[in-house]
């Protein structure tokens, strides 16, 4: 069973499962028809904070429960308090009915590396079991350290069941909407004046890559998902080829709120705090106990994302290398002009 | 011809332009001289032995082995390949072709900008006398450990850029630094470039681990905020902290005594209730700042004399003897002895601070 199945993710990683023929039957749970085309897969429209959802489950044998129904943005549910009310009541009482259920085996939840936080107190490199000096208290964030807590609390009542937690980056592509994807697409990207913060990514096909593989192979655990290598967003930007428009940070807050009330894009404060320190995550442990190689760095997922994009882009590569040359070509003429000219006189 | 081979190119270069000048070079004539007889022309170069090459030589002078290079085209007074390449780093910065590490370490704008910003303040402003270069491993990773001073901790940005102007190896060391640092804004971003983080274990293990030269400065603020009255007074080496580092990666230390960053913004008084409400570890009064204004931000352009001492190994213990308290404590004062006796011998070197 996978919930928000409505979303990106969910119903790619769908997709992924109904190719497999090992797996005998897909159940997705949303409030939203997802705008996806199945093959196999169950729609069921439940809301995972009614207790019906464990009749669900129980008539559907599931063995498997992929949680992806934690979200990030609380425009399209109507407010920071529904989006909280989903994602940790909603967690909240999903896995308590997934405690009754006996025949379940697995239990794959998403979260984010967002709960490390963003700060200059703490390590460049985030790893799985670090303990934290500057622990998130606001928005998405928070929610997705109470779900984990949520979690952690749920596999120790059930031992028997294999509890695999993944912290992604964020999610790039050319087909996801994400917050960030948003920022990107801007014609003028704001940014923190004086801070140029370190940003790592994760390729949406690598994203719905690691929870298939969480989903068929057992992997209990904590584990960071994310692309390799790190881009400055300074770099980030250059090669979207966007200009920046640096803001103070006293008037960032202010902007993003602006930006949110005329719905051109909203981003969640804690995710300004991000934009301004960044954020790293040390990937060892997903290579080391799945075995997996992003397909995608976290430039190749910036570079494919740009592709899929249609916006003006100030700079292309092309244009840079045109320029490279007309001032190259510029200089020598010049010389050649003065040494000819000097002759001539 | 075997012989001809060896000859280095700088010097096939140098040579044709003191040649054509009227070869004014001692050896040189007297050579040619007792060759007059002979009516073929000789190449006019020198081999790497000191020998004139006996070659026959062609319509310029020079045998097939000792061809000046063609004249090479030049844009005004620069080199037209280097200003192509020069162009090229630009047009590459401007799409964002480049990588940083995980720490926001950005190896070609360290290089290419800041080193050359910062090349004459230690070679031409401070006179930086270098010494021990050689205790500075070129490769593998080591732990830079050196005394912290000066109010504006610039010592450790001109050990930092010394080494890698310096050093026959090149090397990048990723300083260790305070949180403040990285909370400044422009100060922050400038930092993580240049391959700096924050002094904490895990960022120093994963530095080490992977081979790189660690800096770090145990004083602190207690360093660069004393007073120039206490000057080269080493403080507090912190609670060992990075010795265990040391022994937990198994990296050797290298004690480091840095001379002249005392004297660079001599802090005669340290207004506490200023730097309280500022946030600031302290809040230096100089005897030009901030009397003079902006102009009390030169710094003083004293001698520096920087020293690499012998690298304390740290793979003669056992793995598990970080957890030894004692043992920190130990070589943390070992370290700090070590430090302090290079500050006093290289301070009597010096014929004056300015010197």
């Amino acid at each position: 069973m996978i919930t928000g199945i409505g979303r990106h993710l969910g119903a790619k990683l769908a997709q992924r499962l109904e190719a497999d023929p090992d797996v005998e039957a897909i159940i997705g749970v949303d409030l939203e028809e997802p705008e996806f085309d199945f093959d196999r897969t169950e729609f069921v429209r439940a809301d995972i904070r009614n207790p019906l959802i464990l009749k669900v489950m129980e008539s559907a044998e599931v063995d498997t429960l992929v949680h992806l129904g934690v979200i990030a943005t609380p425009t399209r549910v109507g407010g920071r308090s529904a989006m909280k009310e989903i994602n940790v009541i909603g967690s909240l009482q999903l896995l308590a009915a997934s405690q009754k259920i006996e025949r379940l085996r697995k239990v794959v939840t998403k979260s984010t590396t967002a709960v490390y936080g963003a700060s200059p107190r703490d390590p460049a490199v985030f790893t799985e079991d670090m303990s934290l000096r500057a622990r998130p208290t606001t928005g998405y964030a928070k929610d997705a350290v109470e779900v984990e807590q949520y979690a952690r609390d749920f596999g120790r009542r059930r031992t028997d069941v294999a509890l695999t937690v993944l912290r992604f980056a964020n999610f790039m592509g050319s087909e996801i909407e994400t917050p960030l994807t948003r920022y990107f697409s801007f014609p003028v990207v704001p940014t923190a004046l004086g801070y140029d913060p370190r940003i790592q990514l994760i390729h949406e096909d690598d994203a719905v890559d690691v929870l298939y593989r969480a989903t068929r192979e057992d992997h209990p655990g904590i584990f960071n998902v994310a692309a390799d290598g790190v881009l400055l967003l300074s770099q980030a930007l250059r090669i979207c080829g966007k200009p920046a428009l640096p803001v103070p940070l006293a008037f960032a807050a202010p902007l993003a709120g602006a930006l949110r009330r005329f719905g051109v894009v909203d981003f969640p404060r804690d995710q300004l705090h991000f934009l301004v320190f960044g954020r790293v995550a040390d990937t060892a442990r997903l290579k080391d106990r799945f075995g997996f190689q992003p397909a995608f760095t976290t430039r190749q997922a910036l570079e494919e994302f740009v592709s899929g994009q249609k916006f003006q882009r100030l700079v292309t590569p092309e244009r840079a290398e045109a320029w490279q040359q007309d001032v190259y070509d510029f200089l020598r003429r010049k010389r050649d002009e003065a040494a000819t000219g000097g002759r001539r006189r | 011809m075997a012989e001809a081979e060896v000859i280095s190119l700088d010097e096939a270069r140098v040579r044709p332009a003191r040649g054509r000048a009227g070869s004014s070079r001692a050896g040189t004539p007297k050579k040619t001289a007792s060759r007059r007889a002979v009516p073929v022309q000789r190449c006019h170069a020198t081999t790497a032995t000191g020998t004139v090459c006996r070659n026959r030589a062609k319509a310029n002078g020079f045998c097939a082995v000792h061809q000046p290079p063609p004249p090479r085209d030049r844009i005004g007074p620069f080199d037209a390949a280097r200003v192509n390449e020069l162009l090229d780093l630009a047009r590459r910065r401007v799409i964002g072709d480049y990588e940083v590490d995980q720490f926001g370490f950005d190896p070609e704008l360290t290089e290419r900008v800041f080193l050359p910003l910062v090349q004459p303040m230690h070679r031409r402003y401070w006179r930086v006398e270098w010494l021990g270069l050689e205790n500075v491993p070129s490769e593998g990773a080591g732990l830079l450990v050196g005394n912290h001073a000066g109010t504006v901790p610039v010592d450790a940005l001109v050990m930092k850029f010394g080494l890698l102007d310096q050093h026959p190896a090149h090397r990048h060391v990723r300083l260790l630094a305070a949180d403040l640092a990285f909370r400044m804004p422009f100060v922050g971003p400038i930092a993580r470039k240049m391959g700096n983080t924050l002094a904490c274990d895990e960022d120093a293990m994963r530095l080490l681990e992977s081979g790189e030269l660690v800096g770090v400065f145990p004083e602190g603020y207690k360093g660069v905020g004393k007073g120039y009255k206490n000057r080269y007074k080493l403080q507090r080496f912190g609670r060992g902290g990075f010795v265990s580092i040391a022994l937990r990666a198994q990296v050797p230390i290298i004690p480091v005594a840095i001379v002249g960053s005392e004297e660079i913004y001599p802090m005669i008084y340290d207004a506490r209730l200023l730097a309280r409400a500022g946030g600031l570890p302290y809040f230096p009064i100089t005897p030009f700042f901030p009397l003079l204004g902006p102009l009390g931000l030169i710094p003083l352009p004293s001698k520096w004399i920087i020293e690499f001492g012998e690298p304390i190994p740290t793979d003669t213990y056992a793995p598990d003897a970080w957890q030894d308290t004692m043992l920190l404590f130990e070589l943390t004062d070992r370290v700090r002895d070590s430090v302090q006796q290079m500050l006093y011998t290289n301070l009597t070197k010096r014929k004056s601070v300015f010197l």
